[in-house]
Formats: structure tokens, C-alpha cells, sequence
């Protein structure tokens, strides 16, 4: 380039790329927003979890054994909402991203895959930051009293980081490989599914024992289990449910790494 | 029917084509206008490239070079290979055989280091649905270290009070541009448009031609495809027909046109044109049609020597030929074809089936 001959236009080259930090910040920030604007997405993240929660807690609808009805339900409703956030709205999110182009567009900027994996992983994180102060204010108005002690409180921020881990692989992995559309129904329907069988709100030990061994696979069984021995019923933290969840995020990254596309 | 590729460098004349367009803002320092013709190595080199999907092969064997400071247009019907040429150039799809450099780099190998110098514009789409205008271009903006101001190209490109509009409901001429100011935010050195125009109002699309007229003016290299030959005509410093996958032709608009001259005229009656025909030189063509009602013919003389111009002898051999048979050739005139002259006459008038 000759230095003086262009002038003083905007449009004099000096490209370069911004640190990493400050593209992964402002990337989550846009994907946080575009999340927390989607009606549909708050209504399977917020509205549902938090009508689960408070419905069942102050009917008798459903028979949930001896104690106090919200200290069996909130467990269950937070991995719900980490279901709702990591793995039904990603999915969708990310399918339609990559329908229209988004994911495409985003792999000519700067921004490297890590970079967006990470922006996408953080804006998750929030939402769900945001969930649980929400369920877990509605518990506690309802009577919640969580029965965990500092280590107990640590092995369920590992459980929950985890379960995010193993629905967003999962999650990615669906949104690479089906179309959008396809995408949207698989992702409700898995939603569903999940919630009535994966100990969210009904206690899987109502289920026949010949099912008993794939109902505690489920990722989302074990995240709310693990959730509710140690947040119900003072339980010391098993090994378990972590396994499950580490073995589900590990199949998930492997497969998705392997069969995603971009566009 | 083939134009050979044209070659040109600073002293030929894709640089005296491209000269006045360049007289506009005054150049501080009094510097000279980058002539990137003379910098050596061009900012996109294209080699023998061939693209294939299963049994189409949709380039095949495609060679081209697009320089630093100036606008390189691929023209070409639908379905030519544009998008897939210049998509591999933006390092989405891979070659199975022929080189890309873009800025010295392999657009795959080099991605990490390339992607921050380049800018691209996809045909459709590229924005979250539910991205406000703004947000999306300061996004765009926070990902490159010296970036224009988000707002300054909102206001150049008509978009201030579109800002806070979710793209989804932004027209398909906003949409094009806001995907037009995110290519350029970065302040590239290359930029890749893929269809900039397309569906664009006129001012949308004088705008848009201004602003990739600017870029050029920067010293910015700048690709795009299209398959209007106004903007080809008026915005290429050269242009690049292709065609099936193959390029046609190459050269600035003036050379791509002037080598394709004819001669014109109206005979109030009809005229006997095998028998001018056989008056002209060997490999003349003589086209005759009736124009309107009267028996008036419109005849156009075409292709005496190799390049396709019309030298004054023809004119002279013509009009001859006309006193000796009492035609009164009306409006006689040689003229330039058009860029879509030529377009139709390389890639044939049979539409296109994608």
C-alpha cells in the first residue's frame, strides 16, 4: 500500500482483528439479547418451568410422597430450565442460525469457531444465571428451604455446568445435521418427553422397574436427581449422575465435532 | 466464439478506463491515485480453478486476477459458477483443483489470517432474524480493530432510522445494505459482494454504487458478482464474463465493447443483403430485418476483421456498394456494441435453466 495516496476516506484499509475477549463478549451479548427478545424461548425457559413449579407445588395434582411438595418440585424445575436453555433453545436457535446464513457469515469474521462456541456457551450460562434467580425466588416464596450445605452447593454447580455442557453438545449436534424446521420439532418434542420422563416433576421410581436402567441414563434424569438428593434431602453428593452427564457431553462433542455443518 | 483474455497493466488501457472516475476527492499529499495494476501482485489470483458437485462441475477451469484499488465484476447468467468462484475466494468451499490466493494467502490454509483483512457480503440472509440493524453492524465492528463508526455507515447508507429495527423486518433493500456495511466495517483490504444489488431500488442501488466506488478509490480490492451489465458497465474496472464455468471473456468495459463494433443502417425498400454480403470482404456477416411497417429493413454489418472493428474502408465499401444499387442508407453509423451486446453474444440468447 502506498501510505499517502489514499487519503483521509473511512475506507482506507486497516484491518486487523479485535483480542478474543472482546469478540466473545460482544458475540454472547448478541446472542443473550436475541435469546431473551425471543417470546417463544422465554416461554419454554421462564413461563413454563415457573408454572410447573408453582402449579404442582400448591395443588395436589400430582402425589409427590411425604415433604414439602416444593422441596421435591424446584430441584427438578432448575434442570428443566437448564433443558429449556441448553438444549431446546440452542438447537433451535442454532438451527435457524445456520438456515439463514448466520453461522456462515459469522465463519468470515474474525471470530474463530472456539470463539463463537464460547460466546454461545456464556450467553447460556447467563440465561440460566437469570432462570434460577427466578425459580429459585418462586421456591422460596412457595417454602422452599434447600438443604445443602457449601459442598453440596459446589456439587451442584458442577452438576448444572455439566448438564449445560452435555445439552449444548446434544444441542449443536442436532441443529448441524437436521434442517431447521426438522430441528424445531425434535428439540419440542425431546423437551417434552424428557419432562415426563426424566424425574423433572414426576419421581421416576413410579415407572417399571424394566425401564429403570434407560430412565437414569437420561442426562436430564440425572441432573435433577442429583439435584434433589442433595438439595431435598440432604443426601452426601454421588458419583453417578456426574458420570452420566461427563459420558453424554463427551458422545455429544465427539459426534458434533464430527457431523456438524456450518451451512 | 471466443475474446481472447485481455490483459492490461498500469500504462494500458484499464488504467486510462479507469482514470476519470478516479478525478473525484482530492488527494492530500498530492499523492497519485493507487494504481494497483503496477503494485505487482494482485490481491485475488484465481488458477485453473474447478469446482465439482457430484457429477456437475460447476467451475471449470477458471483463471482471473483482481487488483488492489480496483472493482473486478464476474459477470454471467445465472448458474455460471460466480457464486461458487467467489465463495471459494471467501474460503467457504474448497477447490478440488486449481489455486485461490487472496492477499498472497490460501483461503482455507491461511483462514485465521486472512478472514480480519477480508470483507464479504453473502447473497442473502447472514443476520440473526431477531438483530436490530445497529446492533448487528456494532457487532461486526467490535470484531476488528480499527473499525468504521457503526453509526457514520448507518447514516451513509440511509439506515439511521432503520437502527433499532429487528432484520427481519427490515425491506430487502435494507437488508442488502446493512449485509453491505458489515462487509466493509472492518476496513478491509479485499471485499467479496456477492449479487450487491440485487433487488435494490435505483437509489438504493446508486448508493451502493458510490460506496463501492469509494472503496475502490481507497485502495481497496473489491469482487463482486452480478448479472446486471449496467452495473458491470458503469462500476468494473474489468470485467470478467463467464459462462458455464469457464471464462469468455476478460477486459475493461471499452475493450470488452470496442472490440465489437458493427455498422448500422435503414433502407427505405428492402435490400438483396447476400449480394452486399458478397461485395465485402471474406468473414463479413450482414444481418437484415424488417423494421416496422413499409418495407423499411434495418441492416447491421458485423465481424470484418479479427478484433470486430469496423475500419473506414468497410464504411467506404459499404456506402459504395449502396450508390451502385441505389440504396439509400439512412443513418449510417459504426457503433460500439453494448456490454450486453457482447454478454448475449458470448453466453448465447437460450434461458437458463437454474
Amino acid at each position: 500500500m502506498t501510505p499517502t495516496a489514499s487519503g483521509t476516506s473511512p475506507f482506507t484499509p486497516a484491518p486487523g482483528a479485535a483480542p478474543l475477549h472482546r469478540m466473545v463478549a460482544a458475540q454472547a451479548g448478541m446472542e443473550l439479547r436475541v435469546m431473551l427478545r425471543n417470546g417463544e424461548q422465554l416461554l419454554l425457559t421462564m413461563v413454563i418451568p415457573v408454572l410447573l413449579l408453582v402449579g404442582f407445588s400448591t395443588t395436589g395434582v400430582l402425589d409427590l410422597g411425604s415433604g414439602p411438595r416444593v422441596d421435591f418440585l424446584t430441584p427438578g424445575v432448575l434442570a428443566l430450565a437448564v433443558l429449556s436453555t441448553a438444549f431446546t433453545g440452542q438447537a433451535i436457535g442454532t438451527g435457524f442460525e445456520r438456515r439463514y446464513g448466520v453461522l456462515k457469515r459469522l465463519g468470515a469474521t474474525p471470530l474463530s469457531r472456539f470463539g463463537l462456541l464460547a460466546a454461545k456457551t456464556l450467553a447460556v450460562l447467563a440465561v440460566e444465571a437469570l432462570q434460577f434467580l427466578v425459580i429459585g425466588a418462586t421456591a422460596v416464596l412457595l417454602g422452599w428451604r434447600p438443604a445443602a450445605d457449601p459442598a453440596g452447593l459446589a456439587y451442584c454447580v458442577l452438576l448444572v455446568l455439566l448438564g449445560t455442557a452435555a445439552f449444548s453438545s446434544l444441542a449443536l449436534l442436532m441443529a448441524g445435521t437436521l434442517r431447521a424446521e426438522a430441528t424445531l420439532a425434535a428439540a419440542n418434542l425431546v423437551y417434552v418427553v424428557l419432562l415426563g420422563l426424566g424425574g423433572v416433576v414426576f419421581a421416576t421410581d413410579r415407572f417399571p422397574d424394566a425401564v429403570q436402567p434407560l430412565l437414569q441414563a437420561l442426562p436430564v434424569t440425572a441432573l435433577a436427581e442429583g439435584l434433589r438428593a442433595v438439595l431435598a434431602d440432604g443426601a452426601a453428593p454421588t458419583l453417578a449422575p456426574v458420570l452420566v452427564l461427563a459420558l453424554w457431553t463427551a458422545a455429544g462433542a465427539a459426534l458434533a465435532a464430527r457431523f456438524f455443518r456450518w451451512e | 466464439m471466443r475474446i481472447r483474455p485481455v490483459r492490461h497493466g498500469a500504462a494500458g488501457a484499464g488504467a486510462e478506463a479507469a482514470a476519470p472516475r478516479r478525478a473525484g476527492p482530492v488527494q492530500p499529499g498530492g499523492g497519485a491515485p493507487i494504481d494497483s495494476a503496477a503494485m505487482g501482485t494482485p490481491a485475488v489470483e484465481v488458477t485453473d480453478l474447478v469446482k465439482r458437485y457430484g457429477e456437475t462441475t460447476a467451475v471449470a477451469g477458471l483463471s482471473f486476477t483482481a487488483p488492489a484499488g480496483a472493482v473486478t465484476a464476474l459477470l454471467g447468467p445465472n448458474g455460471a459458477g460466480k457464486t461458487s468462484t467467489v465463495e471459494i475466494c471467501e474460503g467457504f468451499r474448497r477447490a478440488d483443483a486449481g489455486t485461490v490466493r487472496v492477499l498472497g494467502m490460501d483461503p482455507v490454509a491461511d483462514a485465521a489470517r486472512l478472514k480480519p483483512r477480508v470483507g464479504v457480503m453473502l447473497q442473502s440472509g447472514g443476520v440473526p432474524t431477531g438483530a436490530r440493524a445497529g446492533e448487528w453492524l456494532r457487532l461486526m465492528a467490535s470484531f476488528h480493530a480499527r473499525p468504521i463508526a457503526p453509526e457514520s455507515l448507518l447514516e451513509r447508507l440511509g439506515l439511521t432510522s432503520a437502527a433499532r429495527t429487528p432484520f427481519r423486518r427490515l425491506s430487502g433493500g435494507q437488508q442488502q445494505r446493512l449485509s453491505l456495511a458489515a462487509a466493509v466495517i472492518g476496513r478491509p483490504e479485499a471485499v467479496f459482494l456477492d449479487e450487491p444489488t440485487a433487488g435494490l431500488d435505483p437509489q438504493a442501488r446508486h448508493a451502493t454504487w458510490d460506496l463501492v466506488a469509494e472503496l475502490r478509490d481507497a485502495g481497496v480490492a473489491v469482487l463482486l458478482t452480478t448479472h446486471y451489465m449496467e452495473e458491470a458497465e458503469r462500476l468494473a474496472d474489468r470485467v470478467v464474463i463467464i459462462d458455464s464455468g469457464r471464462v469468455v471473456a476478460d477486459g475493461s468495459t471499452s475493450e470488452l465493447t470496442r472490440a465489437r463494433q458493427e455498422l448500422r443502417f435503414e433502407a427505405r425498400s428492402g435490400l438483396d443483403a447476400e449480394a452486399l454480403r458478397t461485395a465485402l470482404p471474406e468473414g463479413t456477416r450482414v444481418e437484415v430485418r424488417a423494421e416496422g411497417a413499409g418495407g423499411r429493413t434495418a441492416c447491421t454489418v458485423s465481424g470484418e476483421d479479427a478484433d470486430g472493428r469496423i475500419g473506414p474502408e468497410l464504411v467506404a465499401t459499404v456506402s459504395t456498394w449502396c450508390a451502385a444499387n441505389g440504396v439509400d442508407p439512412e443513418g449510417l453509423r459504426v457503433q460500439s456494441r453494448t456490454l450486453e451486446d457482447v454478454f448475449l453474444e458470448l453466453t448465447g440468447r437460450e434461458l437458463r435453466e437454474p
